[in-house]
């Protein structure tokens, strides 16, 4: 479990070999066209690439199963929302309306339908990437992956440090809650709300004060081994890049001038079947 | 041939910026190359800061304001950033939880290395090289969360030996450490320093335990000013540590007391090699105490704990343990590290809870308790004070526990009052917490549970980092309170000297329950058990055995004589 909260899967396939830059690189060009494109056919193509891959990863269900149900659940109450807030947004968009059935405000149409498809496809096309992402990423080749692909390294190493620590954190945080509750703050079910929401917040003095204090101390301890010495540094776990590195880079460019294709054939973002 | 000078201190005076009075005063030192030098102090007396001048810290990360020189193999350290430094001077700082910056062990190692921009096959060839020789090579995936202290400590040492600097400098290696652990961590730097050659310098205030092995010299220091720097030989002969609050070596306490002439010894420095001339008969002669008159007579039981089982993510903690504690017990629970001391000490105060067995208080099931209710009882002593205080002022955190227990202000303010006499800070009692030193903030954290008035207090590590005059302090006042109040305590130690000066009882954990339950002296001279759990025997039973005395006599004996002493004061 330590430094897991990510869900890092220890495993051997071919997603796992890829140096962590090159997935992150992927993960990132592939969402932000994904994002961009309206496009139903494009998204599809995209989504159903991801879910190989994903499948390829060999990632179980009962690692993802939590993170899955809740951004279905997100998903939906967003769709629902956007329908709630505009329900001839579609309309709008596509300039016709074909309607299936007469509500007033909320009168449904096959473009506001199609719109909302296309939302909700985009909202599941990252999700694979993410998760193959996280789960297949040595927590360790985090930092060297962003500062790979042009983070500096003091702020990428930030990110191996508050993995390294949370754990600490969290300790810390648990032993002084408890410190507290013996105090008198009753955090327990029997406590009023009230009660709780104040004991909870003391903690926060304590566990402030001792984070900062060991800040001093891991910043010292840095300096001691030269750390900001140079502008560049090198990465203990980083990789060479591979031929599949390579290859993983070159099909996200590839993914993206599709979709830049899509758009030009589309004549902007959205793909409109009610021409 | 003299060997050139590592390190210099001509004349050095510093002050904190922080500070209005200097913390070093007119320091002059030299260390030579390949010297093994030990620093020993009481707290306060300006170590750690000499440490931190000569690794860069300060200046570079605490300012303030240095006048003399200090050069550090041969450069002006003005002149030098704390990165020229820290090839110099390889340092390992107190907490080597605290330092351990990597997320793996091998990338821990590699750190320094990182930021040197050292290629991967370099960097792959001595994380192995070094790995090997500290025997941490199947630790290199691991997490720091998973290894031990001792493992921790090997691992911050091989990230700074990868320098491969002339100077290594340790600020209080022991601290985090159990007492076996401490032990071969103390053989593993002797090693070090002969197979390297390099200059060692430890600052730490365990002296009994660094002269285990050898040291080429002793400086002494106090109050910001050297006293001197003595062979660990001529410093013992003074016999003057206790004069600046450090603890001398048991033995030695021992051979005074039978009146050996500390001059007439030879290999004072070492308990397996001491003796002289009359040291067997002047032992011998020694009026030996038969028992102690600590004994807790009461029969009456505080706490029952009935076949206890606990598992932390399904990893047994605890199997069908069982355990009484009467009234008035003064109880040491010792163990190795990880053990479950600390979880045991939560289980009883309700921090977490059994999957298996009850827990009766005073006749009370604890079961349907919360930590609040509990608290009312049993009051919990965490190690580290700023982890238990909360409050701003001294006065308001005392009151703390009152205030939410709805107590009447009247009633407040004389329980307080009572509470702030009790532990010695009635004349602080409208200060900030941050005016107050570690073992005050100590006596508040205690102050602030005693005015709930339990009936059980748990400490975890009471003394854990103090000096000799602090640890008296802590302890005789926790003594008082037991024989005062009739308090009953359980202390988390892993002082072995602690555990017979200060307990009727000790409780020894391992394998998933108790191991041994019984009286200290007993436990401190079964050999088996000891090694089991990590123990280490004082010094004062080695000598008895050398000597053909009976080691529980004899450490009676001692103890009775110190609390003649103590008392007398």
């Amino acid at each position: 479990m330590d430094n897991n909260i990510f869900g890092y899967d220890h495993n051997n396939t071919w997603v796992h070999q890829l140096t962590g830059t090159s997935k992150l690189l992927f993960f990132i060009l592939v969402s932000i066209i994904a994002m961009i494109s309206y496009d139903v056919r494009f998204i599809t193509l995209v989504l159903i690439l991801s879910l190989i891959i994903l499948y390829q990863s060999q990632i179980k269900w009962s690692q993802v199963r939590l993170i899955v149900k809740l951004i279905l659940i997100f998903a939906c109450l967003n769709l629902i929302t956007v329908y709630i807030f505009s329900p001839g947004h579609g309309a709008y968009l596509y300039g016709t309306q074909h309607i299936i059935l007469h509500l007033g405000y909320f009168t449904l149409t096959k473009e506001q339908l199609f719109y909302e498809l296309n939302l909700a496809l985009k909202y599941l096309v990252t999700v694979p990437i993410s998760l193959v992402f996280l789960i297949t990423t040595n927590p360790s080749e985090f930092s060297s992956s962003l500062n790979h692909i042009g983070v500096s390294y003091r702020l990428s190493y930030a990110v191996s440090l508050a993995l390294r620590y949370i754990p600490d954190v969290q300790r810390d945080y648990q032993e002084i809650s408890m410190a507290q509750q013996a105090r008198g703050y009753e955090l327990s079910k029997k406590g009023k709300f009230m009660t709780r929401i104040k004991g909870v917040s003391q903690i926060l003095i304590p566990l402030i004060l001792s984070s900062l204090d060991k800040i001093q101390v891991i910043s010292q301890a840095m300096e001691l081994r030269r750390f900001g010495k140079n502008k560049k540094r090198t990465w203990y776990m980083a990789r060479k890049f591979s031929r599949n590195d390579y290859l993983t880079i070159v099909l996200a460019i590839l993914i993206v001038l599709l979709g830049v294709w899509f758009m030009k054939i589309d004549g902007g973002r959205f793909f409109n079947p009610f021409k | 041939m003299k060997n050139k000078a590592m390190i210099e201190f001509k004349n050095v005076t510093f002050k904190y910026n922080s500070q209005s009075e200097p913390t070093l005063k007119h320091v002059s030192l030299t260390i030579d190359q390949g010297e093994k030098v030990l620093i020993v102090g009481p707290s306060g007396s300006g170590k750690s800061t000499l440490g931190n001048l000569i690794n860069g810290i300060i200046p570079e990360n605490i300012k303030g304001e240095i006048q003399g020189t200090i050069l550090v193999n041969g450069h002006d350290v003005k002149d030098m950033s704390i990165f020229d430094q820290s090839l110099n001077v390889s340092s390992m700082l107190q907490d080597s939880n605290d330092q351990f910056v990597g997320l793996t062990v091998a990338e821990d190692i590699a750190f320094g290395m990182e930021n040197d921009c050292t290629d991967n096959v370099t960097m792959r060839k001595k994380v192995k090289a070094w790995s090997d020789y500290l025997h941490i090579h199947q630790l290199l995936k691991q997490s720091p969360n998973s290894l031990s202290g001792g493992q921790k400590q090997r691992t911050s040492l091989a990230g700074v030996l990868v320098d491969e600097s002339p100077i290594l400098l340790l600020d209080e290696p022991l601290a985090a450490l159990d007492p076996a652990a401490g032990l071969r961590s103390i053989q593993l730097l002797d090693d070090i320093h002969k197979h390297l050659r390099n200059t060692v310098i430890i600052i730490e205030h365990r002296i009994e335990e660094v002269l285990t092995q050898d040291v080429d010299r002793v400086v002494l220091m106090d109050d910001g000013k050297i006293v001197g720097s003595f062979t660990p030989d001529n410093l013992l002969k003074r016999d003057i540590l206790k004069n600046y609050g450090l603890r001398n070596p048991l033995y030695l306490d021992a051979l005074k007391l039978a009146g050996v002439d500390f001059n007439s010894l030879s290999n004072i420095d070492s308990v397996n090699l001491v003796n002289g001339n009359h040291v067997n008969d002047k032992l011998h002669q020694l009026n030996l105490n038969q028992a102690t008159k600590r004994l807790n007579q009461s029969t009456d039981p505080i706490l029952k704990i009935n076949d206890l089982s606990f598992a932390y993510n399904h990893h047994p903690i605890f199997k069908h343990l069982n355990l009484t504690i009467y009234k008035g017990d003064m109880i040491s629970l010792v163990g190795k590290n990880g053990v479950g001391k600390s979880t045991l000490s939560k289980l009883i105060a309700g921090f977490i809870k059994p999957n298996h067995g009850k827990i009766i208080f005073n006749h009370r099931n604890l079961s349907n308790l919360s930590i609040k209710e509990r608290a009312d009882h049993i009051g919990y002593i965490m190690q580290d004070p700023d982890k238990m205080i909360s409050q701003v002022m001294i006065r308001d955190e005392i009151a703390l526990g009152l205030k939410l227990r709805h107590y009447p202000k009247s009633q407040i303010d004389a329980k307080v009052k009572q509470a702030l006499k009790v532990c010695k800070l009635y004349e602080f009692r409208n200060w900030p917490v941050s005016a107050l030193s570690y073992g005050q903030k100590k006596r508040l954290t205690i102050a602030s549970i005693l005015v709930l008035n339990p009936e059980l207090l748990i400490l975890d590590e009471p003394t854990a980092g103090q000096d000799y005059y602090h640890y008296n302090e802590i302890m005789q006042f926790l003594r008082k309170l037991n024989q005062e109040r009739h308090l009953t305590m359980i202390f988390i130690t892993h002082d072995m000297y602690l555990m017979t000066e200060y307990s009727n009882r000790t409780i020894v954990l391992g394998n998933q329950n108790i191991m041994k339950d019984a009286a200290p002296e007993k436990v401190l001279n079964d050999d088996q058990l000891l090694l089991a759990s990590h123990l280490r025997k004082t010094s004062l039973s080695i000598l008895a055995k050398r000597f053909h005395i009976d080691p529980i006599k004899l450490t009676n004996t001692l103890i009775t004589k110190e609390r003649e002493n103590d008392n007398g004061q």
